[in-house]
């Protein structure tokens, strides 16, 4: 790639600004947001991920090759599709009713594929999500470090997948392509890399199982 | 720079010394006495965090706290934390003031979440309003450490108008603190509504967390207040030597976190990942005296803090190994880590 992708992080909690640092240093531009006004941000910004740009929403999406979603999903409900449309959207987020509370719209199937019905004018990729945030940075090498860890990509589109492949080998992990959304279940809480920080092997050997006993 | 040292628990469930839990009631009248022991060892704070579990059966912290304050005369008692957003502002406010009456001002609390979850459904709140709960009785609860009546008005509880919320402090406002796990957001509301900031570490590195202090102490500037302590709650075991500390403390860490794992979303944790966090750079204080002064006065140093309050226990250690935990925090440890840092 000789222009790196510009990245809009949209959420600012716990899970957002480790992302948008950890992009920051592998050279991309990122814009973080929030549902409101940057100026709420811009201290949190300076100190926690310097480099980072806080925008609006709208403006930051407008400009990015790639969105991610770092919001808490019942949150979720409040982002307009339209924003979001014709965006390579990375979903980070999880349903974890045990943790968040009982989301209705989200009791049945893959929180991912549930998310890419609503986003229908989306490339929606499933990853960044199954790494504790806590972990997040601390587990991250450069390629070909002896203790790199893996990360898990599911998509139903390949060039959407192959980027965000791309952004997860940048920022420090093996990326594994597990297919489509659907595939992309094993990621979720509950799931058998979920919390998890494998190596390649073990990651392939814990999801693939997986994916076969939902085949 | 004046440095406090403090000790927190959950009512971590007790084992006998074959590893046969013993009751709640029990360990309850044990907590008692290791906060009555932390004073005699020299330790500034005691501190107890709600939970409704049954390996964690530590819902009334305060009354615990008030059977500690009358037999204790100078160790500061608090809450680690208070689950403020199922709990009602007004009710916290007057346990922990009645608590400060009855220590004759020693008492503090902290609030937060911790990654304490079950009081939700048992109080009938939803974990999806968490945020808003949280916001609302917060600033709530600022305007009643102020003393004198409050008027407020909000969708979480019923409006107040004028009203005088007593028992009334003697002499103030007493400490009051916000925890925080990882969102910034959470380290400017503390700044916003001048509460004190208490980073809770459990796991990672705790360096990552030196942004946060720095982003707090600028947004009380930009708030126009003065500058408030940031303290550090991490777990931790002290024993002889690092090899009994972990030998005590790894099998009940691996249980309790693969027990609560699946709701609270840890990874279960492995010899690798335990030996990680143990060492230099994670967020566990488990070793001898020294080994754990050295963590916690690097970590201080690092973060600008100057409150350290070790979360003790586990669920199935005995008595008596907690009992020589506290000796050696209060007798050794925070000794030692004064020596450091002076």
């Amino acid at each position: 790639m000789a222009e790196p992708s510009r990245l809009a992080v949209l959420g600012a909690g716990h899970v957002g600004p480790v992302i948008a640092r950890l992009a920051v240093k592998a050279g991309y531009p990122v814009a973080i947001a929030t549902s409101g006004d940057p100026d709420d941000i811009a201290l949190i910004t300076e100190l926690v991920i310097p480099g980072a740009q806080p925008r609006w929403a709208s403006d930051a999406v407008a400009d990015a090759d790639i969105v991610v979603l770092a919001i808490p999903l019942h949150r979720f409900a409040d982002v307009d599709p339209g924003l979001l449309s014709g965006r390579l959207v990375v979903d980070a987020m999880n349903y974890w009713p045990a943790s968040d509370g009982v989301l209705e719209a989200f009791e049945d199937g893959g929180s991912s594929e549930i998310v890419a019905r609503r986003l229908s004018g989306s490339a929606v990729v499933k990853a960044l999500n199954h790494i504790g945030y806590h972990e997040l940075e601390a587990r991250a090498r450069p390629a070909g470090a002896p203790d790199r860890r893996a990360a898990g990509v599911a998509g139903d589109d390949p060039a959407a997948v192959a980027a965000v492949a791309g952004l997860v080998d940048r920022i420090g992990y093996d990326p594994v392509r597990l297919g489509n959304l659907r595939a992309g279940r094993v990621l979720q809480p509950g799931g058998p890399v979920f919390g998890a920080v494998l190596a390649l092997p073990e990651f392939e050997r814990a999801a693939g199982q997986d994916t076969r006993s939902l085949a | 720079m004046t440095y406090t040292f403090g000790l927190d628990t959950f009512g971590d469930r007790n084992g006998d010394a074959d590893g046969k839990p013993l009751s709640h009631a029990q360990t309850i009248r044990n907590v008692v006495a290791e906060g009555v022991f932390a004073e005699q060892a020299g330790v500034d704070f005691f501190g107890i965090g709600e939970h409704h579990t049954e390996y964690f059966p530590m819902p009334a912290g305060d009354v615990v706290l008030a059977a500690i304050a009358a037999r204790t005369g100078k160790i500061r008692l608090g809450s680690a934390v208070t689950v403020l957003s199922s709990d009602d502002p007004v009710r916290v406010f007057q346990r922990y003031s009645t608590l400060n009456a009855i220590s004759g001002g020693r008492a503090e609390v902290i609030l937060g979440r911790g990654s304490s979850i079950e009081s939700f459904p048992l109080f009938g709140y939803d974990l999806a309003d968490y945020e808003e709960l949280f916001e609302e009785k917060a600033t709530l609860f600022a305007e009643l450490l102020k003393g004198g009546p409050v008027t407020w008005d909000g969708k979480t509880r019923a409006p107040l108008l004028n009203q005088d919320v007593v028992p009334h402090t003697e002499s103030g406002p007493f400490p009051a603190w916000i925890g925080v796990g990882g969102n910034p957001q959470s380290v400017v509301r503390a700044a916003r509504l001048g509460f004190s900031l208490m980073l809770a570490i459990i796991g990672g590195s705790p360096a990552r967390f030196a942004a946060f202090s720095q982003l707090f102490q600028r947004a009380l500037d930009k708030f126009g207040r003065p500058p408030l302590p940031v303290g550090v709650h991490s777990p931790g075991h002290v024993a002889a030597t690092d090899e009994q500390a972990k030998a005590e403390f790894w099998p009940r860490w691996r249980d309790i976190i693969a027990l609560v794992a699946p709701e609270r979303g840890f990874a279960i944790p492995t010899e690798e990942s335990f030996d990680w966090e143990t060492g230099p750079h994670g967020a566990l204080y488990v070793g001898s005296p020294e080994t754990v002064a050295g963590k916690i006065a690097t970590n201080l140093r690092a973060l600008g803090a100057t409150r350290f309050d070790l979360k003790y226990g586990l669920p199935g250690l005995t008595h008596d190994q907690l009992m020589t935990n506290i000796e050696l925090y209060g007798h050794q440890v925070i000794p030692r880590v004064r020596e450091l840092l002076s």
